[in-house]
């Protein structure tokens, strides 16, 4: 009785390895599907998650994975060849590029704004000058009602109350550019803290990822932090309006965001930066961000991929940057890029 | 004419063979266990070693965490570490052993049967078994709460907890602020919620090992104290509570190391702030959330003072266990004495 029983399981079991391998057999006859996996920056995670969906619908065996783990985290698998591609908005040091071997080749694929968003219940409207907010992080400007920044707003009502800032707790290409745009403007900021992707913050209290700062904001009275126009837009957060070089205090929007990178001059290698822009209708904080590729990538149908992907997102893909809160690339650099997406091979 | 088996015959050789081979099985998984935890021991304790060289003990001693000059130290985090494990498990213990003698003393099973004794129902074929099945449905939904993933303990204390306490928070600043407890004010992640969602996430262990110290507790035991004359609760509280009282304590231990390398519900709600304060409402930081948030993208000379970090956490994490042990040991030795 025992051993009929172990002999129908064991047919059984046969039977199954039997016909999932004849399955196996016959679906490895089809043309198996490409995919790509990234990992990066968060800064654009939106618009990219967005463009590798429409690219992916269109086309039937191609499937792209992207993780927002921050733009440090980002590099570091693109070094280690974790990756087939990766994302940063601070580019990559000579370093780091070295590090990499193989040859690297950074492609600006879109720009965006870095805003101030806040959470103070009755102020629907807020100034920041620019002796204001690189005070604010630096620990000088403690209250809300303190005169450097009651002195922008006249007519606001605002609360005798601590304010609470909201910083990255991890490495991070946002906080990156935030940190190079105050160091520019505030000698007190580039002494110490400095810029620096993860610096040593004196005030405030940390949080993950643009998505961490943007809900501590949402959920924490009286608090300020730093993240993507995108998450900031799609979050419905109010945005403070800074005062650029030029003494205009502007709003983020895609016309002021444009206006500021506009003047930035790509070189050979297409990592330019616009740490203070000086046009006058230019909002202070925006830049670009990066798709790390290989200049060699070990299978030749993923370059081709990455090659459309790429070209598909400098022309029929910019016109959803917009919408998303991101900055379409202006035609002289749009150009530039597609000319340099040939290298990957 | 029967024929006479012996009855008791010497083991067969496959009987031998499947003996031996189990025994050494056991005997090889076991030996694997050990050998696997002190592997990875040994890993981390190696990758720290070159900075262990260059920090030293300072590393133990300094407030300051600051990779652009090359200065770390992880004062902050050992004692936001401490700090919120002693208080989760503080408050867990309250709960988790209440809810132990709730579950083990068969308390809902009586609810329910009153219940159905006002609807004549209590001898009813299917509604009779309600109260047993009460029971089951209680404790399973409590240790449910050990299913939980960790990062939704985060988001619902980000979400939920802390706009919660945030009134009661800033009247208790406001009003007794100058009780060192309640010094600062809560700004959003600090400890006070940390504590909370902590505490909800160590209690399911301290409840389902507690319940199980409760329960085999021999029933003579009770017995005895009832006939004795003691009532239902002079015998949980005298007799049934002591007697389980050596396993309560490893439930309690095993809760305490669960807290100490709690990482993603803390990293979120924390604060992840290097400052050192009594204050429920101030941020910290603790080492595992140090280790999640600065790991990913540590840099190749950062990764030593990471494992550096880790290794502190798991000397601290085995300290309290053999503290535990020692504990359990010595309260054990006196009971085995009282006995003889």
């Amino acid at each position: 009785m025992r051993i009929r029983a172990l002999t129908l399981a064991a047919s059984v079991l046969l039977a199954t390895i039997g016909l999932t391998s004849c399955v196996g057999a016959a679906g490895s006859k089809e043309a198996a599907d490409v995919r790509l996996q990234g990992s990066g920056a968060s800064f654009p995670f939106p618009i990219y998650s967005k463009w590798f969906k429409a690219f992916s619908g269109a086309h039937q065996n191609v499937e792209i994975d992207y993780q927002s783990t921050g733009s440090g985290s980002g590099v570091k698998s693109f070094i280690d060849k974790t990756v087939d591609f990766g994302a940063s908005d601070k580019a990559m040091t000579p370093a780091e590029i070295k590090r990499a071997g193989g040859g690297v080749q950074l492609l600006p694929l879109t720009a965006g704004n870095i805003v101030l968003i806040y959470n103070v219940p009755g102020v629907k409207k807020l100034r920041l000058s620019r002796a204001a907010y690189p005070g604010i992080f630096l620990g000088t400007v403690k209250k809300w009602n303190d005169p450097a920044i009651a002195k922008a707003n006249p007519g606001v009502k605002l609360p005798d109350s601590p304010i609470n800032v909201v910083v990255r707790a991890d490495s991070s290409g946002t906080t990156f550019v935030f940190t190079q745009h105050l160091s520019t403007i505030s000698k007190a900021f580039a002494a110490n803290p400095g810029k620096n992707d993860a610096p040593a913050w004196s005030v405030g209290t940390r949080s993950k990822g643009n998505e961490g700062v943007t809900s501590s904001v949402q959920t924490t009275p009286d608090s300020i932090g730093y993240v993507e126009y995108g998450y900031a837009l799609i979050q419905k957060m109010p945005m403070a309006q800074l005062e650029n070089k030029a003494g205009k205090f502007v709003a983020a929007s895609t016309a002021s965001g444009q206006a500021a990178i506009a003047s930035a001059k790509l070189p050979a290698n297409l990592i330019a930066w616009v740490p203070d822009p000086a046009v006058k209708d230019a909002y202070p904080i925006a830049t670009f961000t990066w798709l790390l590729c290989y200049k060699r990538n070990p299978e030749p149908r993923k370059a081709e991929v990455l090659r459309n992907l790429a070209s598909y997102i400098l022309t029929d893909g910019q016109k959803e940057s917009e919408a998303l809160g991101y900055l379409p690339l202006p035609p002289t650099v749009a150009a530039k890029v597609r000319a340099a997406v040939h290298n990957i091979q | 004419m029967v024929t006479e088996a012996p009855i008791a015959i010497p083991p067969s050789r496959m009987q031998t063979a499947t003996n031996v081979a189990a025994r050494a099985l056991n005997r090889g998984f076991t030996w694997m266990t050990m050998l696997f935890s002190i592997f990875i021991g040994l890993r981390i304790v190696i990758a720290a070693l070159p900075a262990i060289r260059q920090y030293g003990l300072g590393f133990l001693a300094g407030q300051v965490w600051n990779p652009a000059k090359n200065v770390y130290s992880v004062l902050p985090e050992i004692w936001g570490t401490l700090y919120s494990s002693v208080l989760a498990l503080i408050v867990a213990t309250a709960f988790g052993v209440a809810a132990a003698i709730f579950l083990a003393e068969g308390f809902m099973g009586d609810g329910v049967f009153a219940l159905l004794k006002l609807g004549n129902l209590q001898y009813h074929p299917r509604w009779g078994k309600l109260p047993a099945q009460a029971e089951t449905v209680l404790r399973n939904i409590i240790e449910l709460l050990a299913a939980i993933p960790s990062v939704v303990y985060g988001l619902w204390g980000l979400f939920v907890i802390i706009p919660l306490v945030r009134p009661g928070c800033h009247w208790l600043h406001e009003h007794l602020g100058w009780i060192p407890l309640f010094s600062t004010d809560l700004s959003g992640p600090g400890m006070l919620p940390a504590v909370i969602v902590l505490s909800i996430m160590i209690l399911p262990t301290i409840t389902a090992i507690g319940r199980g110290s409760l329960a085999a507790v021999p029933s003579l035991l009770r017995m005895a104290a009832y006939g004795l004359g003691a009532t239902r609760w002079e015998t949980i509280l005298a007799v049934t509570l002591p007697a389980a009282s050596r396993g309560i304590f490893g439930g309690v231990v095993l809760a305490f190391g669960r807290a100490l390398g709690e990482t993603m519900a803390l990293a979120m709600l924390v604060g992840n702030t290097n400052v050192i304060s009594i204050s429920l409402f101030s941020p910290g930081d603790t080492l595992a959330a140090l280790l999640a948030n600065t790991f990913p993208e540590a840099s190749p000379k950062d990764v030593g003072v990471l494992m550096y970090a880790a290794t502190v956490l798991l000397v601290i994490t085995m300290l309290v266990n053999v503290a535990g042990a020692y504990l359990v040991q010595f309260t054990a030795a006196e009971d085995e004495g009282q006995q003889a």
